[in-house]
């Protein structure tokens, strides 16, 4: 049987869950420097997916793409030692500013050029913004169907693919046709690790704007061993028009930015006795705030 | 034209809570645009499903029913909206954050290139001066929600593309009906000049969906449990507690992913967000994650072994000590003094 052709859509994003004091500036933007930059939890479950269909079909190869400045190679090498075949990275100036909607024009215009796909899966959303817009939105500018809120991807077989999808409350099992946009929640199985052949085998997997910021010589290894260029496409690999891409391609604009701050206000601190527990109910209960 | 729409989930036969809170909030948009709210409520067997909504004060209820369009699918209900969307124009759509809102709200955007907002706590219209085209928008969508992990909140606005989209999630806004006896109009839609055979290609095979028992949004009182509660059988003293004092149990993201909790019960910007009468935070260190969601509660008491926990910082009361240890005693001493 012909294996399937996958695409993961992974983004880079800084770790938003372990904010600490330094996270903001002065002056209520974003100190990107102090954040760890991490590969978006939901698309590693993403990913997992892709790689048990690759290990029930054989033939299948699982190629992840991601936008973003050089640095987002390291995503792409992530995977790589977790199991997927190949990787893209979208790189250009041309894509800065992208509000979701003009993300996924570049990534559709992507896609295209990729060739046919079976099934191209994300995670739901990203834990920067949380929208899980972007999915959708390439399924729709590529005329493909979609099956967000997937747990488990039960089978992809004779050009029909049956998922278990998990929403607020209870389940669905949807039974779709390929080609197919999937998106996974973080409810599905937690991504493999990484596989220590693979890690030795991609470690000096670059994308060309990482080599030409290294102070290493990629240029012989890379000769002898193709599969260590990661694929990096500009906006003149992909056909665009202009006008949809970057802060001119987004409807979206930010008006303002607060940076959220605390407010203190004055606290009664109790002690964990019996004492001042009963004191505090005999207030709840005098205030009729507990009946 | 140019009204303001609101998209209406329907789960057997029930319009959606989060729709009629965000009918509420589209009567006061339209009331403040000057124009009027139209709601498109999309399903099978919908017949009299206009009495749910009018008295939120719709003006037109737009019906498209049809048995192949329950339950929910991405493409029907799509074409369904990206047409009737084309013709009327619609100035602001609005939709639930839920899994059918966040599903359907990009798709629909997609197709219309329409700026979209996911997950808006706010939703105020005003104005906008773009200072390098020298150009003054007036009566803008201001979309406002938080961002970056909670971090930030951003306004965001669409000057030029329309309709202006947002999603917000069940239990932000308020439900609040204008009048029972509001008089709007009905228009049905035939279904047929609007779908194809190809928007059928997904199909829902089976479906168990729960009426979500947990009803944390409205109780009076709710006792949350963090990560610092420790372990599940610590987490059992929080429902002995709410047993006693008439109480839900909530929790934090990080209770729920420790399997402490359901996931509906999950308190936050990833959860629901609550404003009871009397929130007590148990072992909740209050990431703003967290804190997005219980922050207007009228009144806190933060139970913490850290006594630096930001939590504190919205709280009225403070207790630092270990939760197995404090939460018994509380149970006594609400027992002997309601003696």
């Amino acid at each position: 049987m012909k294996g399937l052709k996958i695409v993961v859509l992974a983004k880079q994003v800084p770790d938003t869950r372990n904010v600490g004091k330094d996270a903001m500036k002065a002056d209520g933007t974003v100190n990107r420097a102090v954040l760890p930059a991490i590969f978006n939890p939901e698309d590693l479950n993403a990913l997992e997916q892709a790689l048990r269909l690759k290990d029930k079909y054989a033939g299948t190869e699982v190629t992840l793409l991601t936008m973003g400045p050089g640095r987002a190679a390291e995503i792409i090498r992530e995977g790589l030692y977790r199991g997927a075949d190949n990787g893209i990275l979208l790189s250009d100036r041309a894509f800065a500013g992208s509000d979701t909607l003009a993300t996924s024009y570049a990534l559709s215009c992507t896609l295209k050029k990729m060739g046919k796909i079976d099934i191209i899966i994300a995670g739901r959303q990203a834990i920067d913004g949380d929208t899980a817009q972007v999915g959708p939105q390439v399924a729709e500018k590529l005329g493909f169907p979609q099956i967000t809120y997937a747990e488990d991807i039960v089978s992809a077989e004779k050009g029909k693919i049956v998922i278990k999808r998990r929403l607020e409350r209870g389940i669905e099992i949807v039974e779709g046709t390929l080609p197919m946009v999937v998106t996974v929640n973080a409810s599905a199985p937690e991504c493999r690790p990484r596989n220590a052949k693979y890690v030795m085998k991609y470690k000096h997997a670059r994308a060309v704007s990482e080599m030409q910021d290294a102070s290493e010589d990629y240029t012989l290894l890379h000769n002898n061993r193709p599969y260590l260029n990661i694929g990096e496409w500009s906006v003149n690999d992909i056909e665009t028009k202009a006008e949809e891409l970057g802060l001119t391609g987004s409807p979206t604009k930010v008006k303002a930015i607060e940076n959220v701050v605390f407010q203190a206000k004055e606290a009664k601190v109790l002690e964990p006795t019996d004492a001042d527990m009963g004191e505090l109910m005999k207030e709840l209960i005098a205030n009729h705030t507990i009946g | 034209m140019n009204n303001v729409f609101v998209y209406c989930e329907i789960e057997e036969g029930q319009v959606a809570d989060v729709s009629l809170e965000l009918l509420t909030k589209g009567r006061k948009l339209a009331d403040d645009l000057k124009c009027e709210l139209e709601a498109i409520v999309i399903g099978a067997d919908l017949k009299g499903v206009e009495k749910q909504i009018m008295p939120y004060g719709v003006d037109t209820v737009w019906i498209a029913s049809d048995k192949r369009l329950y339950p929910y699918t991405t493409l029907p209900h799509t074409a369904i909206i990206v047409k009737l969307f084309g013709d009327e124009k619609p100035q602001v759509a609005l939709m639930g954050a839920t899994s059918i809102g966040r599903d359907l709200g990009p798709r629909v955007s997609s197709a219309l290139h329409s700026g979209l907002t996911a997950d808006c706590t706010s939703l105020i219209i005003g104005d906008h001066e773009d200072k390098k085209n020298n150009k003054v928008y007036k009566d803008l969508l201001y979309q406002i929600r938080p961002a970056f992990g909670g971090n930030i909140v951003a306004t965001i606005i669409n000057p030029d593309c329309r309709p202006q989209m947002a999603t917000v999630r069940e239990g932000v806004m308020k439900k609040e009906i204008r009048s029972e006896a509001y008089k709007g109009k009905v228009k049905q839609l035939d279904v047929e000049k609007y779908v194809s055979a190809e928007d059928f290609v997904v199909k829902v095979i089976e479906r168990h969906m729960e009426a979500s028992k947990v009803n944390i949004k409205n109780a009076g009182i709710i006792i949350a449990g963090g990560y610092g509660v420790g372990s599940k059988e610590n987490f059992d003293k929080l429902y002995e507690l709410a047993d006693v004092i008439g109480a839900e149990v909530g929790a934090s993201r990080a209770a729920v992913d420790a399997g402490y909790a359901a996931h509906e019960r999950q308190i936050g910007q990833t959860g629901v967000t609550v404003r009871p009468k009397l929130y007590i935070a148990c072992g909740i260190s209050g990431q703003i994650q967290h804190t997005a969601g219980m922050e207007e509660s009228s009144m806190v008491i933060a139970i913490n072994t850290d006594k630096n926990a930001p939590i504190n910082n919205f709280a009225d009361y403070v207790i630092t000590g270990d939760i197995a240890d404090v939460i018994p005693k509380m149970i006594k001493q609400y027992k002997e003094n309601t003696k």
